[in-house]
């Protein structure tokens, strides 16, 4: 059942310039897998390691910005711009998670919170390199294998190639037997240590790789918009980022996407008709951690496996009990 | 000379609307251990609803008194609607309040527009006052000794009154508070009301100071949380003091070294948290 | 014959407030020691020292030979430590071959790999159903936890702790909470560990602690009153005095 899900959410991923209705819609598809990106390199740290951070979007700014100005400043070359951004990324996580793994709960999300907050100062205040509020413009796409990222469908295919790439490597990570210690970290801390775990290297380690993946995502998130500005590093950037994971539904697979999805979406199509799409997006959140904490992703499945909607579905008569119809925990 | 003095009167006013903030922060966390990040929205709606007051002829004393009243009710709405909900989960709390920050932030944008709106002070304070041979502006002494009064007056409070004895005693022990028949739920609702009521006021105060623009509620939390991570969380005294040094830190910090004024800023924040949890005065490790 | 487990002077402090004073313990291999000691006396505080969740104030601790006293939980379980809880600790969104699976996996280099899906390994899987076999558990063995009882659970720890390989058990009151049913098949599965694996345990239950314990140390307000075999402590008139009063 799962499987044919998949079958048919990858086909119509790969279909989609030919049914979705023009380039304003192929562009959004982008979007949301980027925004998808982000969403699950934060979940490694939200969702499978139990750590929340409310700083994400600095991963974006450093590679936006280490690439971007490279670039523009020392001529170089799109691939070896991207390269030196994403280790100045993770070598910056790296050395991040080490000060804030000193933290855990709400003392991390405020170091988290005040790390994001200097990148950002930084990249507002530092005019001479940053460009201050006006950011670096005129970006290009790279051509890699000669291919004009300019044009949409080909840009949202370099995407989806990225994404699906992305999504492979962190379901594979997550299933693998480290895998399986981050999010016991998560459930039981001291348990772990009891078991001989280094509670702390796992978790540093999955600090690095969500920053990691966040500056993969950056770089992405720059190559879409040709232009970087302090605001994409903004607190308000990083809060929404964790709206996805945690609307979509946190230590899932599927949940950030679903998250990223809901968030661009939202922004880009419900703001045509709904001026207050912030508000509203406040307010479903708001009802998403009050009723359905496992988020969008927890809630279907627990409305699929409730027996009275399956037995709906395929004609029988009702009868669940109560029992029946709690199902299992998200 | 006259750069320092009054540069120093800027430092001492936005220490004490700091204080505004960083004080109701404080006692949020100290009570129902919930980092209230819709801190900075209490703040700006508060700044929005004084300025109606204003807009409308009205003084800036009723500008004050509506935002504290306006901004203290929709605190006590949000925590006997959603924070009560959300009881024993601390994480689910602080995601609730992010919620709340965007459905706030929105709400002022969406009666108030997207134009930021400068404010000046009531005519009784505007002016100035010569004091060695400067002229100091008015209007932030005003700021300052409010904000002192507003100190005094949280100190009597939780000193002298019951209802004082009954927060701090909470503060400190909660299980034991409990235990000894001081009613939580009620106590909760009554402290965050007075949080978000001080955020209300700070906001109408720092309105000539600050003016009023979207994003004031992003731009205030951040320092909100360094004044009271430096301070110690819990601690009135230590937001307080906190309030001070940050106000300071940060008007000389703008002048003097604008490029690093952030890192200035919040590097202290990220030190403490990694070194000394507690901060100056702390009693609860954050 | 050297002690596996050698506490020497050993302090505690928290604030001005003395938890553990100077406490000497001495295990000898295979032993089953028994920790008692009316409610407050530092049983479990002891234990997290040994077991290196706190750090001491000063003393020092030495197992299987190796000085540990500044060794991290982590560290100690790889050298052979393990340790049930107080209160039940385990993993409870998992299923109980999951919860055994991390316990083996501990002490793996197989935790370090990026790849290969955990529930796949298919080896690691076999280990768990034999372990969870040994404690009678293994037809449950794909339950989620929350479909356990609570003896269940218990058992479930001894089996993790097991699991580890261990060369010296820490038991925190194994038997607390269950039925007298239960209580049985703990006792009977703690009967059949293996004596090349050392016992520390902290039982108020005395007819079953006494039973099984070679040696007893008797713990109050933080200090060792008194040690020795089984016969000496619940002969001596001090054991009493502690237990029901002055």
């Amino acid at each position: 059942m799962k499987a044919a899900l998949y079958a048919a959410l990858l086909g119509a991923l790969l279909s989609l310039p030919w049914w979705c209705g023009g380039v304003y819609y192929i562009n959004l598809a982008s979007q949301i897998l980027i925004a998808a990106m982000f969403a699950m390199s934060l979940n490694l740290l939200v969702g499978y390691a139990g750590l929340t951070s409310l700083g994400h979007a600095g991963y974006l700014g450093l590679s936006a910005y280490a690439s971007g100005w490279l670039m523009v400043n020392l001529g170089w070359g799109h691939f070896a711009a991207a390269a030196a951004a994403l280790c100045g990324a993770t070598v910056m996580a790296a050395l991040f998670g080490l000060i804030a793994l000193r933290a855990t709960g709400i003392s991390f999300l405020m170091i988290t919170l005040a790390l994001g907050q200097i990148l950002w100062g930084i990249a507002y205040r530092w005019t001479s390199v940053t460009g201050g509020d006006n950011g670096i413009s005129g970006l290009t796409r790279p051509s890699p294998f000669g291919l004009d990222l300019g044009n949409a469908d080909t840009f949202y295919f370099f995407t989806l190639t990225v994404f699906l790439l992305v999504w492979r490597l962190v379901a594979i990570w997550v299933r693998s037997p480290f895998g399986a210690s981050i999010r016991g970290t998560k459930d039981q801390p001291r348990r772990m240590s009891t078991l001989g775990y280094n509670v702390w290297l796992v978790r540093w380690i999955t600090f690095v790789v969500s920053g990691f993946l966040g500056a993969v995502a950056g770089l992405m998130y720059v190559y879409y918009h040709q232009f970087i500005s302090p605001h994409s590093l903004s607190l308000a950037n990083s809060a929404e980022m964790l709206l996805m994971v945690i609307a979509g539904g946190a230590g899932t697979l599927s949940g950030p996407v679903v998250g990223a999805a809901l968030v661009v979406l939202l922004k880009n199509v419900a703001s045509v008709y709904i001026d207050r799409w912030v508000m509203l997006l406040g307010f479903v959140f708001i009802f998403i951690v009050m009723f359905v904490p496992g988020g969008i992703v927890a809630g279907v499945g627990r409305l699929l496996r409730s027996r009275s909607l399956g037995r709906a579905l395929s004609g029988e008569p009702a009868a669940a009990t109560g029992a029946e119809r709690a199902g299992k925990a998200p | 000379m006259s750069f320092w003095f009054i540069q120093s009167l800027n430092s001492l006013a936005l220490g004490g609307v700091l204080f505004t903030l960083a004080a109701g922060f404080s006692l949020i966390f100290g009570l129902m251990r919930i980092a209230n990040l819709s801190h900075g929205a209490y703040f700006m709606f508060g700044a929005y609803i004084g300025l109606n007051v204003l807009d409308r002829g009205h003084g800036f004393t009723l500008a004050v008194l509506a935002a504290g009243l306006g901004v203290g009710l929709l605190g006590a709405i949000v925590e006997r609607v959603v924070l009560r909900r959300l009881a024993g989960n601390s994480l689910s709390q602080v995601l609730a309040t992010l919620g709340v920050a965007f459905v706030i932030a929105d709400s002022s944008l969406w009666f108030w527009g997207g134009d930021p709106r400068p404010v000046s002070p009531p005519e009784l304070l505007s002016g100035g006052v010569q004091m060695f041979g400067l002229t100091f502006p008015l209007y932030r002494l005003a700021v300052l000794v409010f904000s002192a009064l507003i100190a005094i007056g949280l100190w009597l409070l939780l000193d002298k009154t019951r209802l004082g004895v009954m927060i701090r005693a909470s503060v400190d022990d909660r299980q034991m508070a409990q235990g000894i028949g001081v009613p939580a739920s009620r106590l909760f609702t009554i402290v965050f009301c007075l949080g978000t009521a001080l955020a209300g006021i700070g906001g109408v105060i720092a309105a000539p100071i600050l003016s009023v623009y979207p994003g004031l509620d992003a731009d205030m939390l951040p320092l909100a949380l360094v004044v009271v991570i430096l301070g110690g969380l819990g601690s009135l005294a230590g937001a307080f003091v906190g309030s001070f040094v940050i106000g300071f830190i940060y008007s000389f910090g703008q002048v003097l070294f604008p490029d690093l004024a952030y890192i200035i800023l919040f590097l202290p924040m990220v030190v403490i948290l990694a070194v000394r949890p507690r901060g100056l005065f702390g009693r609860i490790d954050a | 014959m050297s002690a596996i487990v050698e506490v020497s002077g050993l302090c505690k402090s928290f604030g001005g407030l003395q938890i553990t004073r100077s406490v000497d313990l001495s295990v000898q291999q295979g032993e089953r020691h028994l920790l008692i000691g009316p409610n407050g006396a530092g049983k479990t505080t002891l234990f997290n020292l040994i077991a290196g969740d706190l750090a001491p104030s000063s003393g020092s601790i030495t197992l299987m030979g190796h000085k540990v006293t500044h060794l991290s939980t982590a560290a100690r379980a790889q050298l052979g430590l393990a340790r049930t809880f107080q209160i039940v600790t385990l993993f409870g969104r998992d299923n109980l071959l999951h919860n055994v699976k991390l316990a083996l996996l501990g002490k793996s280099r197989l935790r370090w790999r990026q790849w290969g899906a955990f529930d796949h390994e298919q080896a690691l899987s076999r280990r768990a159903l034999e372990v969870l076999g040994s404690v009678g558990l293994s037809e449950k063995a794909y339950l989620p936890l929350e479909q356990t009882s609570y003896g269940e659970k218990r058992r479930l720890e001894i089996a993790m702790a097991l699991a580890q390989n261990p060369r010296v058990l820490l038991l925190d009151e194994p038997l607390a909470g269950l039925s007298s049913e239960e209580r049985e098949t703990i006792t009977a599965l703690l009967g059949t560990i293996n004596k090349d694996i050392t016992i520390l345990m902290i039982e108020h239950d005395m007819e079953i602690a006494l039973a099984f314990a070679d040696r007893i140390t008797l713990l109050h307000d933080g200090a060792v009153i008194l040690a020795g075999t089984r016969r000496e402590v619940v002969d001596d008139p001090r054991t009493r005095e502690i237990y029901l009063g002055h």
